[in-house]
């Protein structure tokens, strides 16, 4: 059993980890909330003061407002409709019997491997691009006109190659999740006549209920701060298309260098953040066995 | 009872397999392959697969002209650095934490994952503040500290699962024989750890490799990695097709043979235990 002594140097042990995060936390996010109430523009430093809630209104009013909230809504749930579903049946088919099961992960695995701006720069430019993109080629050559994927669907492009991104990592543990199903129980339910939407209704998705949670978790942490992908594309536009709750802070802050204004915003990204984690955690925190 | 399955069968899936996963992986082999054509046949219309004039002249060319070698060392520098301090710091607490739990560990545990949830963005200005006054940055030091905290949560996440698993009685045992607490942890612990340790040292390279917020926000030129590079490499209008792709090659090349290597452990670290 764990003696006195050894409770306490393993409080000792924690404190490092809990102390610097805590930190890390605590410190830039007190920071923010009192830039948050002042008048604080890199272009005119000599103007500072208190202007009370003037920064959040500013924020909770401005049109790209109301747009970066659901651009930002709209590539999260996209991302993950579109991971889980196909991930979902390419973990089926790739959970049958076939040849080659070791380089096929590897195939489908390495896009997940690919750091976000190479991934959005490659279909940016080498298939998405107007004159010189395959996708133009293609195009082209059965007669249509090339598509301005950046110009007229920023926001679609976006959730496209954030999705290839991803649809990796969602393939990969669900298909884990089937592996671990018990074809004795598949064969049972054939027996008893279940047909094979039957069988995925009421045996295979009831299996897949962990591993769903468990990609809806963790792709959500992920999926809420994305950056690089837009940075690299459609820097938000065209005008604010495209912009992202994210990237409209980073916007604010850095072209328009509005401390204030952005760390306004930069609340209110983390007061909804602690909304959504609020809601995933109780939901998911009963399937992480801690 | 085992299944049978028809040859006929087996075919059509594996056919089917391939062709999704080859679907799924053309965009990086495409890229690959368009590294190696002169620039003029990187935008050839209609897009040739395999191009006559096959040539290493672009690599040469990223790698000598460019401050590309730069950018590739601080990449490696801040990935290694930041995951070897990440586990300096969190494998005594994930030891703890999994051994001599206490009645706050899962809520510690599940705070410190929290603390992943909020956007980076929120504390983007304060952060650059800091930097700025501390002289960290646009400095490796400072990049290294900041995916250190990053990544922090997932680190002491993966390595408490993996700690978990090792059975407490081996270390009480090693306790009653009169080992210290030093002893215990570096010859009994760290070794029966140690696939653990090392898939998450790996899994930890690849993501902060792949970081793109700090290592953009808070780096210029000198300390800047690849993901920077990248991503500052805009609007190449066609001209520079075969260089883009020779140094996004080189970016993911690296990280892409670890995952290839790494993957087994993938599904288990990431989502720290709860699939296997």
């Amino acid at each position: 059993m764990a003696t006195q002594s050894s409770r306490i140097a393993a409080r000792i042990m924690v404190a490092p980890s809990v102390i610097l995060l805590f930190v890390w936390m605590i410190v830039p996010l007190a920071m923010t909330v009192w830039f948050s109430f002042r008048l604080y523009r890199l272009l005119s430093p000599d103007r500072t003061g208190w202007v009370g809630m003037r920064n959040y209104t500013w924020f909770l009013n401005s049109p790209d407002f109301w747009l970066a909230i659901s651009n930002t809504l709209l590539l999260v749930g996209g991302v993950l409709a579109i991971t889980i579903i196909f991930g979902v049946l390419i973990a089926l088919l790739l959970d049958q019997p076939v040849w080659g099961q070791g380089p096929l992960r590897i195939l489908v695995i390495s896009p997940f491997f690919v750091m976000p701006p190479v991934a959005a720069s490659i279909w940016e430019n080498l298939f998405m691009h107007p004159q010189n993109g395959m996708f133009a080629s293609l195009a082209l050559g059965l007669g249509y006109q090339p598509v301005l994927f950046m110009e007229d669907y920023p926001m679609a492009s976006v959730i496209f190659i954030v999705a290839w991104e991803w649809l990796p990592f969602a393939t990969l543990i669900l298909l884990t999740a089937l592996q671990s199903l018990s074809s004795e129980q598949i064969e049972a339910a054939e027996i008893d006549g279940a047909g094979p939407f039957n069988r995925f209704r009421y045996i295979v998705l009831p299996h897949l209920t962990r591993a769903i949670t468990v990609v809806v978790l963790i792709q959500t942490i992920f999926l809420l701060g994305i950056f690089g992908e837009i940075f690299t594309t459609t820097q938000g536009g065209p005008g604010s298309a495209s912009t992202t709750l994210p990237y409209m802070i980073y916007k604010q802050a850095v072209i328009a260098k509005d401390i204030g204004r952005a760390a306004a915003g930069g609340i209110i990204a983390v007061i909804l953040a602690n909304i959504v984690a609020y809601f995933l955690m109780r939901g998911i925190g009963k399937h992480l066995d801690a | 009872m085992a299944r049978t399955y028809s040859t006929r069968r087996k075919i059509l899936t594996t056919a089917a397999a391939w062709g999704v996963a080859l679907l799924i992986f053309f965009p990086v082999l495409w890229m690959i392959l368009t590294s190696f054509k002169t620039e003029a046949s990187a935008v050839a219309s209609p897009p040739q697969l395999f191009s006559a004039d096959w040539t290493f002249e672009n690599y040469a060319e990223v790698w000598s002209r460019s401050d590309y070698p730069r950018f590739f060392w601080n990449s490696v520098v801040i990935s290694i650095g930041s995951t070897l301090l990440g586990l300096a710091i969190a494998i005594p607490a994930a030891w703890s934490m999994a051994f001599v739990p206490g009645k706050r560990t899962k809520d510690l545990l599940m705070w410190m994952l929290s603390t992943k949830m909020m956007p980076a963005v929120g504390v983007l200005i304060p952060m650059y503040l800091l930097f700025q006054r501390l002289g960290l940055f646009d400095t490796k030091i400072g990049l290294v500290l900041a995916l250190m905290l990053m990544n922090l949560p997932i680190i002491v996440w993966m390595l408490y699962t993996y700690f978990k698993e090792i059975p407490g009685e081996i270390l009480e045992a090693a306790r009653m024989d009169g080992a210290s607490l030093w002893n215990e942890i570096v010859h009994v612990l760290t070794p029966m750890a140690l696939p653990g340790i090392a898939s998450t040292l790996l899994l930890n390279v690849i993501l902060a490799w792949n970081e793109a917020f700090w290592t953009i926000t808070l780096t210029t030129t000198k300390a800047a990695p690849l993901s920077a590079f990248i991503a500052s490499f805009s609007a190449p209008q066609g001209l520079f097709y075969a260089k883009l792709s020779a140094a996004s090659t080189m970016a993911i090349a690296p990280i892409l043979i670890l995952g290839w290597f790494s993957q087994k452990q993938l599904v288990r670290g990431l989502t720290f235990g709860a699939v296997k």
